[in-house]
């Protein structure tokens, strides 16, 4: 375990100089930002707008730009970062001449690289709050504090990480394997492409595809609860339904590839 | 210290380090020799089991390597062909960054980089550093936990005359005063010779000889050196009078040392013959050239 930490805090050392570890704070920075300049000088044709209508023009482009594209090459980008910092260096001989287990480096920089995913979507969770807050004080007539919308934002990061988990593991494990930037990088956007292709078309089994799952997630987010019949329609009520298919299947893949990874770590001779 | 038993590897059909037995003293500088390509690099690395052998066994400090991998590495530190060193770093980050991994105090860090005298660029990005500097950071990261066993592989790569000289008075001083033990391999012997006190000498992946470096010195067989104005002419005189001559290089002979008696009886036959004799006397072959006649003969 001490081992463990140590490698962690020293990923984490080593990385806070890099585009990968920056990449995590500036991405949801400035898309955020873009979106909330576009909403505090369009304040007058969005004035009219319910809190709930608002909030969701406020995060649902965003969110769905994530989930569609952005999420996935964002994972395989950290996972290549992460992984090409000891490639280019040449230092995974030296990582494992250290009397720390191999078991511990792999892990901590497969945490590490989990924890950036985790980082990077919380900043969005964070930013998209803070912005859409400080928008109604800046604005009176962005009535954004009539709803709150804390509760279900954070259910939808939440999924979107737990969906990315699987993409992770892969995109981990290929670029553990390769150390040039265009084969894990090459694969992950074709597979991307792809799934994003069998969402489209609605394929029953998209899934079972572990890139297509931060765009299925958002499908299958939004449940609007409707009012009985006969009853005045009640106040709007956003429910996110955690733990689909594509959260457990994405959380098998992700375990599953996490221990391949390990094993091929553990045969692996630094030639 | 370091006991291996008929280690053997290959990489594909390429047989690269066959049967080799390395008995490496406590105490001791153990030079590993070999012609690029011999199998130096791959021997070091199933030592530090980077690589796993696939015959034999190896044992460090009295404990094998397979079962007590962790115990044996808090007591080694190494450095491997090029100094493996993050170029988006300083070179103070590299080593904070390792005496993080390693435990090893704060104080240490500046120790080591005035040690390999890198202290005037401890903030500059380790990517800008020239060959030589970046190798005295790769032995800066290798001495910082102050190891019991030191291993270099090919340490004074790149470095200058007085680096060179530095870096071989730093290791001799290792192991003098503080008792370390250091194995160091080089494709140089006059750079080992100085330094060494036992020596391996590897080659197509086979270790043809071991020893210290005076029974190295010892496989050497005396010549006789006879410089002369004529050296063919009196070359021809000499195999016609029935002497072995060696080899005939610009004004010099050389031929086999039998005794003191022989060497005057061959001045007195040069001299009767008008051949006029700079100098003549008894020399050893260098070891140099006892090294490529070891490794050309394998």
């Amino acid at each position: 375990m001490k081992g463990f930490i140590l490698s962690v805090r020293s990923e984490f050392y080593k990385s806070r100089k890099t585009l990968g570890f920056w990449c995590s704070i500036v991405l949801p920075l400035i898309i955020v930002a873009l979106m909330f300049i576009g909403f505090i000088t369009h304040s007058d044709k969005l004035g009219g707008m319910p809190g709930i209508m608002l909030w969701m023009s406020y995060v649902g482009p965003i969110s769905l730009v994530m989930g569609n594209l952005l999420l996935p090459m964002y994972i395989i980008f950290v996972a290549y970062s992460v992984n090409a910092m000891e490639h280019k260096a040449d230092t995974w001989k030296t990582l494992f001449t250290l009397p720390i287990s191999k078991w511990s480096v792999y892990a901590a920089k497969y945490f590490y690289a989990l924890f950036l995913v985790f980082f990077c979507l919380l900043l969005f969770y964070l930013f998209l709050l803070g912005s859409g807050n400080l928008l109604s004080m800046l604005k009176p007539e962005l009535k954004f504090t009539d709803f709150h919308i804390e509760g279900f934002l954070a259910q939808v990061y939440f999924k979107l990480f737990l969906v990315s988990l699987g993409i992770l593991s892969i995109q981990f494990l290929l670029s553990l394997i390769w150390g040039d930037f265009l084969k894990p990088m090459g694969i992950g956007f074709v597979c991307t492409i792809a799934s994003l292709i069998s969402v489209g078309v609605n394929w029953q089994y998209a899934y079972l595809v572990p890139y297509a799952h931060p765009a299925l997630a958002l499908h299958t987010v939004l449940h609007t609860q409707r009012p009985a019949p006969g009853q005045p329609p009640a106040q709007p009520h956003l429910t996110v339904d955690l733990f689909t298919h594509e959260v457990w299947v994405s959380l098998i893949v992700a375990a599953a590839f996490f221990i391949l990874g390990f094993f091929i770590v553990q045969k692996k001779s630094v030639k | 210290m370091i006991r291996t038993d008929r280690l053997s590897f290959h990489f594909g059909d390429q047989q690269v380090v066959k049967s080799v037995s390395l008995e490496v003293p406590q105490g001791s500088i153990y030079g590993f020799l070999g012609p690029n390509g011999a199998g130096k690099t791959t021997t070091i690395k199933l030592l530090l089991n980077l690589l796993h052998a696939e015959n034999g066994s190896i044992r460090i400090f009295d404990q094998d390597l397979q079962t007590n991998r962790i115990e044996i590495l808090s007591q080694i530190g190494s450095l491997i062909e090029q100094p493996a060193i993050y170029g988006h770093l300083t070179g103070k980050e590299n080593l904070c960054n390792r005496a993080l991994l390693l435990q090893v105090p704060a104080t240490r860090i500046d120790e080591m980089l005035e040690l390999v005298r890198l202290k005037s660029a401890s903030n500059k990005k380790a990517s800008q550093y020239s060959l030589g500097m970046k190798q005295r950071l790769g032995i800066a990261l290798a001495l910082l936990s102050d190891p019991k066993l030191i291993i270099l592989d090919e340490p004074t790569n790149g470095l200058d005359p007085n680096g060179i000289i530095e870096i071989r008075q730093l290791l001799i001083r290792l192991v003098k005063e503080q008792g370390k033990t250091v194995f160091v391999s080089s494709h140089l012997l006059a750079e080992i010779e100085r330094m060494a006190t036992h020596v391996g000498i590897i080659n197509h992946g086979e270790l043809v000889f071991q020893g210290t470096i005076e029974e190295l010195s010892g496989l050497s067989k005396p010549l006789v050196q006879i410089e002369l104005d004529n050296a063919v002419d009196a070359a021809n005189l000499l195999n016609r009078s029935g002497y072995a001559v060696g080899e005939v290089r610009d004004n010099t002979i050389f031929l086999p040392f039998t005794s003191k008696e022989d060497t005057g009886k061959l001045n007195a036959l040069l001299n009767q013959h008008n051949y006029l004799v700079y100098s003549i006397g008894k020399v050893q072959k260098d070891l140099e050239n006892l090294f490529l006649d070891i490794t050309q003969n394998t």
